[in-house]
């Protein structure tokens, strides 16, 4: 290759990079830009994404034009004698004070953006995101709906993940309950977490907050249309942090009475007496649907667990020894590990049947079981 | 600018004093001298570097297409968290470690480095910590899985790993920072006569900012490290809110070590950008001294902005606003370093052999790098992008199109001068060439992936993210592909090829070149007298 042939090719490569930048920066379409917005604030931080893409673009061009132009005219030939200078003050103050006046410009309407971002009072309903290794769990706390809880769980078949079904369209970023809220009402996030770091993040609303065990922190966001929005944990938590998606139902003021009133009527039907005694089969038939959503992720649904990290259940001393040190280990979780206490996320019933459930399934055939009514006891 | 008035031909005379050291094996071991200890800095880093890199790959492997194939989720974030370590820690860190032992004697004609025993000290604990990190793959648990940046709680579930982690950093600390006192007790106290401060190369300004950060900071990374190895093992509470601790805190102590770390990776690759530009442009630099303060600027500013790291951890919106503020005012030194290399090329007579190439490739991308982080600097725009890949993007291209292109561009600028021989400048030219296509054909299409949603560190997607994830990956195992090239004409140049003259190139400035080609043994016993 010559050398003029290397320069035309740098350039026209560096023609082609800037090109790419412009036409992204021009192009609104889903793929290559921010997922189309659905609250005000998100619709900002577009509108100043594409400003801020412009301005650099116009910066990037000016300057390696210049470059790309000394790079062609000034390339050594023969009898070319490079210049001497090396300084001028005029220049040098001139690129010093230019930027940072460009600079003001630029963080000037991202300073107002970020002060109504940040703005989070007079909201219409309260909803506190806690996130858990690896689900999410909502509470209304405040506003129509309030006293709904739930946990929201990644749907997708393993087998999808595995490869052994065919993806769905939705792969990754389903769940089984979805968070509900009401179009134009403002909705306040309280986030906290369980065991590790997690963040709730939405893209369509513009909101990523970390959510911090020990502390609540906030955000919100005001849906401008109606419609199911997709947004997934963005903080490190652990083995699956890659499959704790957040699913968003925006729905009219109608659809959401009509969905806090199913709720209530379901939790008041699915609410355990508390004074029941459950037969053997009940606490083994519920005690595998709480395993599959609290435990299997770890322990695996084969109770074989993931060794070293998570052990196996499958034979394990505590699973098949005394039920005092099982519950103990159940409810309070164990320091320094991954394993949560799980007295703070289940009900007594639940507790009681997924014991009941670990000490009879596989190969552990111990015979015994908890009733609900001995959990509560062992709650400090 | 640098004229030595001593010759050093008699250099050759001594080159007998290799009959008083250790041959073999034990020669490397017991050597003080600053040019074994930079050639075992830079063997060691590239090594570290094929490491690093084959974890890379494993990790864009199992992104090619979405779906678990090749890794587990838990192993997945072993080999994320080890490749940030280790191209962070045992790769670029020393392979500038390595420059500087090699160069900063030769530059400001010293004889050697101040302490040559803690030289060697200082290098020989590099290896017991690659060795603590790469094996703790291997222990009960795997290896930390938490992320380079080490977050509590996540970091308190770990095994032993995370332990020999926390070890390793220890060690590589302490590495750094002697290696820190080692270079700014050099220049200041052992530069030749005449050879002033504000004439010193640029490469040694730029390391004396950055061995000063290093000494700030290592101590406070090596502080938050050993707070989680309290919380782990003795039932301190740092950063667990049960205890009255505050995970956030490892945060905010992690990057007030973490953004100047950033820049301690990329500062010495100023300084040999700005001699590469200035000798292939056949000009002086533009602003020397804009250069010197625009680095120190850089260097007391990266104190400042820790926390745009943060932006999502629900700090107060006035925290939100001076971090924002404060991180814009990066970029105006910044600036000033890319307006005065451009000044530098107007008007002089370039030429393009490889060292200049990596030079203006490592201008271009790291421009892009720059824009990015300022975009990213803008709190509501960081919001939709922080953790995402639009992150990783930003990141790779200061580190990789930044540190790791300027660290080439001084490889094949000096190979001449420590092998005697001239590389092979063809194969140097395809290997930046292929370098440049493969890694933006890896990392531009990652903001893509970013600013649609794409969170970092997960082992399997969402299937919209396909398209891009697949290019992604090609184009990583093409920018690993073509890093053998560089290994062979390294090699080949060690072994034989042209004869280097003492200056090979035109327009080179500077001590090193007054000296004969390869680099005698023992150089500069006499100092040279700098006018």
């Amino acid at each position: 290759m010559t050398r003029a042939a290397q320069g035309v090719g740098l350039l026209r490569l560096a023609g082609g990079m800037a090109l790419t930048m412009l036409a992204q920066a021009a192009n609104a379409a889903y793929r290559v830009n921010f997922q189309e917005p659905a609250t005000k604030i998100a619709q900002a931080v577009y509108d100043l994404h594409m400003m801020m893409m412009y301005i650099c673009g116009v910066i990037f061009v000016g300057v390696f034009g210049v470059m790309f132009y000394a790079i062609v005219k000034h390339r050594k030939a023969p009898g070319r004698v490079a210049a001497t200078f090396h300084e001028n003050t005029t220049v040098e103050i001139l690129w010093t004070v230019i930027p940072t006046i460009i600079l003001l410009a630029m963080v000037w309407p991202v300073t107002k953006t970020l002060i109504s971002m940040r703005d989070a009072t007079g909201a219409d309903i309260t909803i506190k995101a806690t996130g858990y290794q690896w689900k999410w769990g909502y509470d209304y706390i405040k506003g129509e709906g309030e006293g709904i809880k739930f946990k929201s769980v990644l749907s997708t078949p393993r087998e999808q993940i595995e490869g052994k079904a065919p993806k769905g369209e939705n792969y990754l970023l389903e769940v089984d309950n979805h968070l509900v809220v009401p179009v134009g009402k403002k909705v306040r996030i309280l986030t906290t977490a369980e065991d590790v770091i997690h963040a709730w993040f939405m893209p369509a609303f513009a909101v990523k907050q970390d959510a911090i065990p020990g502390f609540i922190r906030d955000a919100s966001f005001r849906a401008e249309r109606e419609g199911t929005f997709r947004g997934q944990c963005a903080e490190l938590c652990g083995k699956d942090h890659g499959f704790m998606p957040i699913v968003v139902d925006v729905v009219s003021a109608e659809k959401y009475s009509a969905w806090v009133a199913e709720q209530k009527t379901k939790m008041a039907a699915v609410a355990d007496d508390p004074s029941k005694v459950w037969t053997l089969d009940e606490l083994k038939t519920r005690g595998e649907t709480v395993y599959a959503q609290n435990c299997s992720a770890c322990h695996q649904p084969t109770g074989k667990g993931l060794p070293p990290a998570f052990p196996a259940l499958d034979g394990s001393k505590i699973a098949t020894g005394p039920k005092e040190g099982h519950l103990d280990r159940v409810l309070n979780g164990k320091a320094g590990t991954a394993m949560a206490a799980f007295g703070k996320q289940l009900s007594d019933a639940e507790i009681a049947a997924v014991v009941t459930y670990e000490r009879n399934a596989w190969g552990n055939k111990v015979g015994d079981m908890v009733q609900p009514s001995e959990v509560k006891a062992l709650r400090k | 600018m640098n004229t030595a008035t001593t010759a050093n031909g008699h250099s050759a005379g001594h080159d007998d004093t290799h009959a008083h050291h250790p041959t073999g094996m034990m020669r490397w071991i017991t050597t003080t001298n600053h040019k074994d200890i930079g050639t075992m800095y830079l063997w060691f880093s590239f090594a570290m570097f094929l490491v690093g890199g084959c974890m890379a790959l494993t990790i864009r492997s199992e992104l090619f297409q979405p779906g678990l194939q090749i890794v587990r989720p838990e192993f997945f974030n072993q080999l994320t968290t080890l490749h940030g370590l280790i191209m962070v820690f045992g790769a670029i860190m020393p392979t500038f470690v390595g420059f500087a032992n090699w160069m900063l004697p030769l530059q400001i004609g010293a004889s050697d480095m101040a302490f040559g025993r803690m030289n060697n000290l200082s290098f020989w604990l590099l290896p017991p910590a690659a060795l603590l990190l790469t094996t703790s793959m291997f222990v009960p648990g795997g290896a930390a899985a938490a992320g380079w940046t080490l977050y509590p709680p996540l970091t308190i579930q770990q095994g032993m790993g995370m332990d020999m982690a926390i070890f390793a950093i220890h060690i590589l600390g302490i590495s750094s920072i002697m290696g820190s006192i080692n270079i700014i007790t050099t220049i200041f106290n052992l530069r030749a006569p005449g050879m002033t401060l504000m004439k010193m190369p640029l490469f040694c300004w730029t390391w004396l900012v950055t061995a000063f950060l290093i000494i700030a900071v290592m101590p406070v990374f090596a502080g938050a490290v050993t707070m989680t190895l309290t919380d782990r093992h003795f039932g301190t509470s740092f950063f667990s809110a049960a205890g009255g601790g505050d995970p956030v805190l490892f945060q905010h102590i992690f990057w007030f070590f973490g953004h100047p770390e950033v820049y301690i990776v990329i500062i010495p690759g100023f300084g040999i950008v700005s001699q590469v530009i200035s000798t292939f442009s056949r000009k002086p630099l533009f602003g020397y001294a804009s250069m010197v303060y625009a680095v120190a600027a850089i260097g007391i500013l990266s104190f400042t902005v820790w926390a745009h790291h943060m932006y999502t951890t629900g700090m107060p919106v006035t925290a939100q606003l001076y971090f924002m503020y404060a991180t814009m005012f990066i970029a105006v030194p910044t600036g000033v370093k890319i307006f005065n290399w451009t000044a530098t090329m107007w008007r002089g007579s370039l030429s393009f052999e490889t060292p200049m190439l990596f030079a203006i490739g490592f201008i271009f991308l790291f421009t892009v790098g720059g824009f990015s982080g300022l975009i990213l600097a803008m709190v509501v725009v960081d919001v939709q992008m922080q953790d995402t890949y639009y992150v990783v993007a930003h990141f790779h291209y200061t580190m990789v199109a930044g540190a790791l292109f300027s660290a080439f561009a001084g490889a094949y600028y000096w190979l001449p001068k420590w092998t005697g021989h001239m590389y092979n400048e063809k194969l140097g030219q395809v290997h930046f060439w292929l370098s440049f296509i493969f890694f933006n054909m890896t990392f531009f299409v990652q903001h893509f992936l970013g600013i649609a949603g794409m969170p970092r560190r997960i082992p399997d997607y969402a299937l919209q993210f396909t398209d891009f994830n697949q290019i992604s990956t090609v184009g990583a195992f093409g920018f690993g592909l073509s890093q053998l090239l560089f290994l062979y004409n390294v090699i080949t140049c060690i072994k034989g090829g042209p004869k280097a003259p003492a200056k090979p190139w035109e327009g080179a400035e500077g001590l090193e070149w007054d000296v004969p080609s390869p680099a005698p043994y023992h150089t500069w016993e006499v100092q040279p007298i700098v006018k």
